[in-house]
């Protein structure tokens, strides 16, 4: 019986019996279905999601079908083989990498006719077989698809004919004309090329030769002019330094020769059973550098304090040593100041202070204080110079007047970019059209070129035949390692076109070194032989250099001499600091990473973190601590920061804040290289964004590169999300991390610093070594010495290690790597090295901020306090300057691989030679690895990042597609990589001993990190093999400064890292 | 057509030539040795030396061979053998005749004794007296050749076949015209009961045979077994290519080349020995030969059009490994000592390449599981071989020394 009566509906449809309702009212779904397809676009008619399924199902059993019909493949040989190729077989070609003033002799491995790698030539005496990251990735900058594919004219294509016409009638009506022909140049380290230069100025008599540096050390250059009458650059031998003072100078990093440098300094700093000796080393700067991060001493000071700073060490050494002092300079209290005069008086010739500010007044007195050391003629080398900065601030300036005021006929920029990165930039692009003619040689149509009447893109330097003197007598070549990829032709041979020569620019360098080189030595009396020679070994060192002459100068100008005023230093040392300044300060650095930004297309360098602030692609600016707080600025949320507007020099720009610790409390600083015009400097730049630092500096005789007045930074409400790649910055209280002590108790403890975790059993505690749960070859014995019944290899390192737990047999091979933390500089050249070597993928700047980047090897930065913090309040103090170290990361190839035993489908394994192989076809992707990792160095490919155009980092195209490496396979999606401690190198470097029937020998493998590495922290190589570098070291550090992270856990990994040693006192440490 | 061009000319000069020179005085000429012995020895020689340019029967680089000795006297061939260039320099006329036809001076041999060179010419002589075994093949025939035999077999199988069903026919005939004849005989003289009757009325019903359950089963089986056994089969031979023998743009026979003149491999895969890849040969490896030898033919023209126009030969590669999977042709045939035919089969007598091997994964562990490492005197093993000794007393396998492990092969 109804007892309720009321009527329930649906809808007002049902309530009306409307037609259409009835119609399918017995129905469930409506007929048309809401989602259409996969991707959740309905907007078309079209196949249901039912559909959908129907039509997988079927392609699925389609594709497998078509799949049974294997794709023809085409086995092209070459027509004539050169003599010299095998395909399979790499090549190498002694090269030279000069970018600007930045040099470093390298060797190119080609495979196939293409450059596929670089790595630094060991017969250099001034790099030793070191990289940057920059020289590492300019193998791929050569395959970069935007640049410029031939020569323009306004902008749109023309042909070589056509422009050497029109620039050659025009160049001579300009030279006769009498007006300036202005050569605007970075530095120019080829001697060939300055003669070819002299030779177009005798033909065109007005030519004018500018060169700026957009790193500028215009005012060393000018302070050694006046003081020693010649404007170079010393040669500074760290290597020879005990105490190393640097003012803002990241000589480590972006100042100049920064490899050598490097190698130079790691030398001091490497301490070992027979070296309990080394530098120490003091940094005063405004903010972290990569030389203040491995510095033992490192003060704050504000960039108006530089000066002052300076005055007073030079005080304190003229008080020792009783030359002139600076008298009526304001007093600023610097912590450690008095200890750097100390130590320095205590190592008098062997010792360094130099200064990264471009300011004369500095320079003089740091020149000052570093004769009075005695320096000159020990660490510091006016004989044997550096020419890697050339560039001279008030020649460009006046040029730009000149410029402006259309005074200059004919303007050739050669490969400079000045619209970018100098400070006049704006007016130079204003004034270029003034010039009748106007022509750049760079590589694309950027920001100078595209204002430019004409374009002849010069060749890459892989290209290209070239020479560079960076050193006094210290020569190298650079020669073609492929034939022109686009319409290029190398800027000296376009000039000599212009200048109406028929001759090559290879006639031009082997006819000056017949003239000027090959006489300089005995060893070879035929100048082909001698060329030849130095082709294959890249580099020449003049022996006895005695009456020799370089093109670059260096030879003293007695004109140029002007006594030292220390009164007029003085005073302009007073007028342009100040002990206290309420205001914030801005300074405008270069990244160690990105240099100057002339490779800023190169999505390698993009991708590879900075090693201080670990953000990658773009720009932000840095603030400290308190300065955040103080600003609104402090909130962060993971990779989540706010964006604050920065104003200064009458520039505005918003920017991504990063809280840098370490940095002076009121002082900002934002990096140059970013900001490039995407349009023109190609989409990665565009990609990574940010804002162009350069228009920031500014020009008061020599460029500033700091701003101390007028700077404003404010919030602006809006947060945005960078690219960082290490957002956690302590080691979280796991003390076997990270080992350090300091030198003086290392002298007395070889274990200093040492963490020795020890677990305990039910028969006491032991080392985890001596207690596994793992019976690895399965015969039922784990731990028990007395049932063991594993045969033993004699002589192997896990006889040497004498664990009591089951071990792997490894019956010939024990791979291993020894990383020193007191040489690791975090100078970042290993992760370029790795990815190149590897055919990592490069995933973009939205992918690492998913956490999805694919470093195989990265660089972990911690942060520490001196003082033992313990509250948050402490800790957050200890944060204004905190120590840092640098630790590689990479896959620790542990013997008990946690990895390993998860795996479902056993696509990581084990290898009988210590690695812990991935297995990519095997893999089907369930992640439990890289959850299972205690050091989470293993990275899920998530994309076909070299085949989707969503991805486009040149290797997603054919040309970009020929960096890649034939030996490594590219992996696909969906697989789970890691570092495979480059096996692809041992396997060839096994079959070379086998070809050779001989056993392999230390040096036969090497890892790409290891190669790339100036410092020669990374020692790789056979465990088992007495003979070896790696086997020597472990054998003696085993029992001292060597330890796995995370030794607790017991995986036992085949990479050991030996603890950081600080040179500090022990009041200070 | 040609070749029959080269027999006739390589004739001609065997029996003219002679008559011109007959004249020519024979002083204490050296006599060619026929002990066997030597005749091995002049056959090393000839192999080791000559046999880059010279055929005892064809004409190749150099003229052939045979009778050589009845062309000239024995001293002024073991002279003109040591010395060429200084004999057709001097106006021999016989040498300069020779020098005018090929356009070629063969390399001084003043490294052989007098005695070598006869032991060759023994050799020769030897040859030469022997009757012709084989012909040359010729690109085209020596394949159809192949083809024949093969058909000649499955033809007689086929035949053999045909003929079981014919005879099974004939029975089945035989069977049913003698049933019908006694059916017809029994109804006409004798008298049957009704059962008798129905039993020899009963027609063969086919539609309850397809209906009836065990036939259904049987059937759905066998559908079953076929489609299963399909799948798996055509599962498990994706990416195999075995036995694929596509063709290429130029009909290069190594039958011709490898097996009939016995070409080493190694002369035109050049990186076999030194690189991963063995390397197919570049046209100017061809035309180390094909410049004096068979010089003109519509497929050398096409290596020719190459050259001109400057756009490499695009062969069909035969052998596919994927990307992912390694492999180095030095570690096997230099290091491991590993014959060509091992993995690529019988090259010399393919007309046309084909893939000989699965190149699957299990093929490549298998023979790692079974082949000794090729560890005699190569230092690089010493350690292994000691170890593994110490405790087995198999030999060393590839599989004892981590040659089946993933990252071998697999990077």
């Amino acid at each position: 019986m109804k007892v309720n009566k009321k009527t329930y509906w649906k809808g007002i449809e049902q309530l009306k019996n409307d037609p259409s309702f009835v119609k399918h009212a017995d129905k469930e779904f409506s007929d048309k279905l809401p989602i259409k397809d996969a991707f959740g676009d309905n907007s078309e008619e079209g196949s249901t999601r039912r559909d959908f399924l129907k039509m997988m199902g079927f392609s699925v059993a389609a594709v497998s079908l078509a799949a049974c019909e294997a794709p023809v493949r085409k086995a092209i040989p070459y027509l004539n083989k050169p003599e010299s190729v095998d395909p399979g077989i790499p090549n190498y070609y002694a090269s030279t990498y000069a970018d600007g003033g930045e040099y470093c002799s390298v060797v190119v491995k080609t495979r196939e006719g293409r450059p596929i790698f670089v790595e630094g030539n060991s017969f250099s005496k001034i790099t030793k077989g070191g990289t940057n990251a920059r020289v590492n990735a300019s193998v791929l900058s050569l395959y970069d698809n935007e640049k410029a594919k031939g020569p323009s004219k306004g902008g749109a294509d023309s042909d070589w004919a056509t422009v050497d016409k029109e620039i050659s009638s025009q160049l001579s009506k300009i030279a006769t004309s009498g007006q300036e022909i202005a050569i605007v140049t970075n530095t120019i380290l080829s001697p060939s090329t300055k003669k070819l230069i002299q030779d177009f100025s005798s033909k065109y008599t007005s030519t004018k030769v500018i060169s700026y540096d957009s790193q500028s050390a215009s005012a060393l250059l000018e302070a050694n002019k006046r003081q020693f009458g010649k404007a170079v650059l010393p040669t500074y031998h760290f290597n020879k330094a005990d105490t190393i003072v640097s003012i803002s100078a990241d000589f480590l990093g972006s100042w100049f020769s920064g490899v050598e440098h490097n190698a130079g300094y790691s030398e001091t700093r490497k301490i070992g059973k027979n070296k309990k000796k080394m530098s120490t080393h003091f940094q005063f700067e405004p903010i972290m550098s990569l030389s203040g991060a491995n510095a033992d001493y490192r003060t704050p000071i504000k960039a108006s304090q530089e000066g002052l700073v300076v005055a007073q060490l030079f005080n304190l050494i003229a008080k020792s040593t009783g030359g002139p002092t600076i008298s009526g300079i304001e007093k600023v209290e610097v912590k450690n100041l008095d200890l750097a005069a100390k130590k320095l008086l205590a190592s008098k010739g062997k010792s360094i202070v130099i200064s990264g500010t471009n300011d004369i007044a500095v320079q003089l007195l740091v020149n000052g204080i570093n004769e009075m050391l005695g320096n000159y003629g020990q660490t510091l080398d006016l004989n044997s110079p550096s020419f890697q900065k050339q560039g001279n601030d008030a020649e460009m300036a006046s040029f730009v007047g000149r410029l402006e005021k259309g005074q200059v006929g004919a303007v050739i920029f050669y490969n400079a970019n000045p619209v970018y990165d100098h400070p006049m930039g704006d007016k130079i692009a204003a004034g270029i059209s003034k010039a009748k003619l106007s022509v750049s040689t760079n590589d694309r149509l950027n920001e100078t070129a595209s204002l430019c009447g004409y374009n002849c893109p010069d060749s890459h330097f892989l290209e290209s035949w070239n020479d560079a003197e960076p050193r006094k007598g210290f020569l190298s070549l650079a020669q073609p390692t492929i034939s022109k990829i686009f319409d290029t032709r190398q800027f000296q041979d376009s000039l000599l076109k212009w200048s109406g020569s028929e001759d090559t620019y290879l006639s031009v360098i082997q006819s000056y070194w017949k003239e000027s080189i090959f006489p300089t030595q005995s060893k070879e009396t035929d100048f082909d032989k001698f060329w030849q020679r130095t082709l294959h070994d890249g580099v020449y060192d003049i022996e006895n250099a005695e009456g020799y002459v370089s093109l670059h100068g260096g030879e003293v100008n007695a004109e140029e001499l002007a006594p030292v005023d220390y009164a007029g230093l003085s005073s302009d040392i007073k007028k342009n600091y100040k002990a206290a300044n309420a205001d914030f300060e801005l300074v405008i650095y270069s990244s160690a990473v990105m240099g100057s930004g002339s490779q800023a297309n190169n999505p390698m360098l993009q991708e590879t973190p900075d090693p201080i602030s670990r953000v990658c692609w773009g720009n932000y600016v840095a603030v400290s601590q308190s300065a955040a707080k103080e600003l609104g600025l402090a909130e962060v949320f993971e990779t989540k920061v706010q964006v604050a507007k920065v104003s200064a020099n009458g520039v505005e720009m918003e920017l991504p804040v990063i809280v840098q610790p370490g940095q002076e409390a009121k002082t900002i600083a934002i990096a140059v290289g970013y900001g490039r015009d995407g349009g023109k400097a190609g989409k990665v730049t565009a990609e990574a964004g940010g804002a162009n630092a350069y228009k920031l500096l500014s020009f008061d005789k020599t460029v500033k590169n700091v701003q101390v007045a007028g700077v404003s930074i404010a919030a602006t409400g809006s947060s945005q999300h960078v690219a960082q790649t290490q957002t956690h910055h302590t080691i979280v209280g796991r003390e076997t991390i990270i080992q350090e002590s300091t030198l003086e108790e290392y002298k007395s403890n070889p274990r200093a610093g040492r963490y020795d975790p020890h677990i305990s059993t039910y028969s006491g505690s032991d080392k985890p070594g001596n207690i596994s749960l793992w019976d690895v070859q399965s015969d039922g014995y784990k731990d028990d010495p007395r049932e063991k019944t594993e045969k033993k290899v004699p002589g192997s390192w896990n006889e040497v290690m004498g664990l009591k737990a089951d071990q792997h047999a490894y019956n010939n091979h024990h791979w291993g790597m020894n990383i020193d933390l007191n040489s690791c500089t975090g100078c970042s050249a290993c992760v370029v090295a790795c990815h190149l070597e590897n055919n990592v993928p490069i995933v973009g700047k939205q992918e690492v901020i998913n956490r999805r980047e694919m470093h195989w090897i990265r660089i972990d930065r911690y942060y520490s306090s001196p003082a033992n913090a313990e509250t948050a309040k402490e800790l957050e103090e200890a944060a204004e300057n905190p120590e840092v170290v640098f630790q590689p990361m990479m896959c620790q190839h542990c013997n008990n691989a946690p990895c390993e035993t998860v795996c479902p489908v056993a696509a990581t394994t084990h290898s009988s030679e210590g690695l812990n192989q991935m297995t990519y076809n095997r893999c089907v992707g369930t992640k439990y690895c890289a959850n299972n990792c205690p050091y989470k160095v293993r990275r899920f490919n998530w994309f076909r990042y070299h085949n989707n155009e969503d991805f486009d980092y040149h290797l997603n195209n054919d040309l970009g597609k020929m960096v890649l490496n034939p030996d490594v396979t590219v992996r696909s999606r969906g697989v789970m990589e890691k570092c495979s401690m480059c096996v692809q190198r041992i396997q060839a470097g096994k079959l070379k001993a086998k070809m050779q029937g001989r056993p392999i020998q230390d040096g036969d493998a090497s890892v790409a990190c290891a190669s790339a590495c100036p410092t020669n922290a990374i020692t790789f190589g056979d465990l088992n093999n007495k003979e070896t570098e790696v086997r020597k070291l472990m054998e003696v550090e085993i029992k001292e400064r060597a330890y796995n992270v995370l030794d607790e856990i017991n995986v036992r990994p085949n990479v050991w890292y030996m603890t950081k040693i600080r040179n500090k006192d022990a009041e200070n440490a | 057509m040609s070749k029959l061009f080269i027999k006739l000319k390589v004739n001609l000069i065997l029996y003219i030539l002679p008559l011109f020179l007959a004249s020519q005085s024979f002083a204490q000429e050296p006599e060619i040795p026929t002990d066997a012995a030597v005749i091995s020895e002049g056959a090393k020689l000839f192999k080791g030396n000559c046999a880059q340019c010279h055929n005892v029967k064809t004409r190749l680089v150099g003229p052939a061979l045979q009778n050589v000795w009845e062309r000239q006297p024995v001293s002024w061939v073991i002279n003109f053998i040591k010395y060429p260039e200084k004999t057709i320099t001097s106006g021999d006329p016989y040498a300069t005749a020779l020098y005018e036809e090929y356009k070629q001076m063969m390399p001084n041999h003043d490294f052989f004794s007098d005695e070598e060179i006869l032991s060759i010419l023994a050799y020769v002589k030897d040859e030469t007296n022997k009757e012709d075994v084989a012909d040359v093949p010729t690109p085209g025939s020596g394949g159809g050749g192949q083809e024949v035999e093969s058909s000649v077999n499955s033809d007689l199988l086929l035949a053999i076949v045909v003929g079981l069903v014919i005879l099974l026919i004939i029975i089945l005939i035989v069977m049913v015209l003698l049933v019908s004849a006694l059916t017809r005989y029994i109804r006409k003289e004798k008298e049957l009961t009704e059962e008798e009757k129905e039993f020899l009325d009963q027609r063969f019903d086919v539609g309850s045979v397809l209906k009836s359950k065990a036939f259904i089963g049987i059937v759905t089986f066998i559908f079953v077994a076929v489609v299963a056994q399909g799948i798996v089969d055509g599962l498990l031979g994706i990416g195999v290519q075995q036995g694929y023998a596509p063709d290429q743009p130029i009909p290069f026979s190594h039958k011709l080349h490898a097996g009939y003149y016995e070409i080493d491999c190694k002369y035109c895969h050049t990186g076999v020995e030194k690189s991963k890849n063995a390397n197919i040969p570049s046209a100017n490896i061809c035309m180390n030969c094909h410049n004096s030898i068979r010089t003109t033919s519509p497929e050398m023209n096409k290596i020719y059009t190459a050259i001109e126009n400057n756009e490499p030969i695009q062969w069909v590669r035969v052998h596919n490994l994927p990307d992912l999977a390694y492999f180095n042709h030095s570690q096997h045939v230099k290091v491991g000592g590993l014959d060509c035919e091992n993995c690529h089969g019988d090259i010399k007598e393919m007309e046309v390449v084909q893939q000989h091997s699965l190149l699957t994964m299990g093929w490549c562990i298998d023979c790692h599981r079974e082949t000794d490492v090729n560890a005699k005197g190569n230092d690089y093993y010493d350690k292994l071989l000691q170890l593994h000794e110490s405790d087995s007393k198999e030999p060393m396998k590839v599989e004892d020394i981590g040659g089946l492990e993933c990252s071998k092969c697999h990077y």
